[in-house]
């Protein structure tokens, strides 16, 4: 059941369009997945939109690996009407470095790339409006990052909003 | 880090007051915002100039938790995001990680999860109407409501002992086998059910003063909920014709006739006419597919402990609120490396913003109803 290399016509386009931006494609379990160069993913993510109909982002998130030298991968899902298909997108990302955010194509980022920076600190360039948005604004830390450990939180933040010593 | 926040969208605390604007906190604790959402609003005398949603009280952390779970110990947890369509999120979860083991339930199973996977949906809508209609003022749908929907959790009480979060399903198919007198109470229930949604429509569908809360109030365009990521019945009543059941089906769906309702205007009224007529296709297929539960085992052979092999898949379902999906990340490992929920209320929360402005107050009440959240699922 291991990824095998995906070679279809949508691949073919992507790579004379955007050449070594396009490091790898991939089938894992019959689903579609490109990796892409982190710097152009707005401007790949554009052209699947408009020129591939992938009208409809579904979903962005991150996965944390820590032990690799760029250790967060960004996934984007998307969907279009017309050929009712998925694909993802995915970036390798080192720690602090940007990604561009994804606002202006698709409105739908906003809180997605809120939820993303919130969870694993992932700054995303361009966004207009990057703050926390599940956690509380002055919290300390990264919960989905993998060194955060299930049982750690912010405890000062704790002894002064909540005035307790811990929430567990 | 960069300050990036200067040039926010719907920002409220860096734009500036006009003379005649106020700000205005709603929730959250607040009885029309179905839970703890805290809604600041930018006013202009009654119009919403602006506004912001804050959430995240709710946040318990699912997708931490679920890194450290093996991947059956996981499921009763997904049952917590959406607690009023535990079903629904039971079984997009057990496909997605059937989907992962390269497993699939066998067809008995299927069968019985779109059925109960159906009269969940019958159930979150009737949680919708009754709850909607309340904060528009009518008090009494809500009573009919609660009847009926009794009547659902009663057959998943005696399917599976529980009645909301009910971890009906497991990863490769069922535990239980349906109890003696299953389809004659589901057939019992869905053929009453044609008369009550009669009912229900009889007090609102013509009610001048329902039909004058919500018509024209919170539109939505088919080109705006597609940019904004916006399924589910929200995105049917813009006038989108798109269900995953059958755009790709999964359970047992494709064997069964049913219709996808749309509207083509996207306002308030568009949204509860798509419920309600979802709510007889539910009871459709519940219908079809009790008729004919093919016999057989209710188990695939997935082993007691779960490894899947190394890899990642994206499953999703509709739900009753929308698109759920799961994104479920392997390392050959008992545990997931990384489990994401695609939650349909945290996604077309995003759109309230969009319909929310310019409309007065007391309709942003009936906005927050029409989208259907369930904060359990926003915040996670």
């Amino acid at each position: 059941m291991a990824p095998v290399p995906l070679d279809n016509e949508f691949v073919e386009r992507l790579k004379v369009k955007f050449g070594n931006a396009i490091r790898e494609a991939t089938l894992d379990r019959k689903q579609a997945i490109v990796n892409v160069e982190a710097m152009r993913l707005r401007e790949i993510s554009r052209y699947c939109r408009d020129e591939e109909k992938f009208d409809m982002l579904v979903d962005l998130t991150a996965v944390d690996w820590p032990n690799r030298e760029k250790r967060f991968d960004v996934i984007v899902i998307l969907y279009s009407f017309q050929k009712n298909e998925r694909v993802r997108l995915k970036t390798h990302l080192g720690d602090g470095e940007l990604v561009p955010s994804l606002c202006e194509v698709w409105p739908a980022a906003n809180w997605l790339e809120r939820e993303c920076f919130d969870m694993f600190g992932i700054v995303f360039e361009g966004h207009p409006n990057l703050k926390r948005i599940l956690l509380p604004e002055e919290w300390e830390g990264h919960p989905l990052r993998k060194d955060y450990d299930i049982l750690k939180q912010d405890t000062a933040w704790v002894r002064e909003n909540l005035g307790i010593e811990s929430g567990q | 880090m960069t300050d990036t926040r200067t040039s926010g969208l719907s920002n409220v605390e860096t734009t500036v007051l006009g003379a005649d604007e106020i700000i205005l906190n709603m929730g959250p604790q607040h009885p029309s915002t179905h839970g703890v959402l805290r809604v600041k609003l930018k006013l202009d005398g009654e119009r919403v100039v602006d506004s912001e949603c804050i959430i995240g009280y709710l946040h318990r952390g699912v997708e931490k938790i679920a890194e450290h779970r093996s991947y059956q110990q996981f499921a009763p947890y997904v049952d917590r995001m959406d607690y009023v369509a535990a079903v629904s999120n039971g079984l997009g979860y057990c496909e997605a990680v059937e989907k992962l083991l390269g497993a699939e339930a066998p067809p008995r199973a299927r069968v019985v999860r779109t059925i109960l996977t159906e009269l969940q949906r019958i159930a979150s809508h009737l949680l919708w109407l009754g709850t909607h209609a309340l904060d528009i003022g009518a008090l009494t749908p809500v009573f009919y409501c609660f009847r009926e929907r009794e009547e659902i959790l009663k057959i998943f009480e005696k399917y599976c002992g529980a009645r909301l979060t009910t971890h009906a399903f497991r990863i490769g198919g069922l535990q239980y086998e349906t109890y003696d007198g299953f389809e004659s109470d589901v057939k019992r229930f869905c053929e009453d059910f044609t008369h009550r949604i009669d009912e229900y429509e009889t007090l609102l569908t013509e009610n001048r003063i329902w039909v004058g809360r919500t018509k024209g109030v919170g539109i939505l365009s088919a080109a705006d909920a597609i940019a904004l990521g916006v399924t589910g019945p929200v995105l049917r009543a813009s006038g989108v014709k798109w269900d995953l059941r059958k755009a790709m089906p999964y359970a047992a769906y494709a064997d069964y006739q049913f219709d996808i309702p749309t509207r083509p205007t996207g306002d308030t009224y568009d949204r509860y006419i798509v419920r309600m007529e979802e709510m007889r296709q539910s009871q459709r297929i519940c219908l079809q597919a009790i008729e004919n539960i093919p016999a057989g085992a209710i188990m695939a052979k997935v082993g007691k402990v779960l490894k899947p092999p190394p890899g990642e898949v994206y499953h999703s379902i509709e739900a009753p609120k929308g698109e759920l999906g799961y994104y479920i990340v392997s390392d050959g490992t008992t545990q997931a490396y990384r489990v994401r929920v695609r939650p349909p209320s945290f996604i077309n929360l995003q759109a309230f913003d969009r319909m929310a402005r310019g409309s007065l107050v007391a309709d942003v009440v009936a906005i927050i109803g029409t989208i259907d959240i369930v904060l359990g699922e926003v915040d996670r």
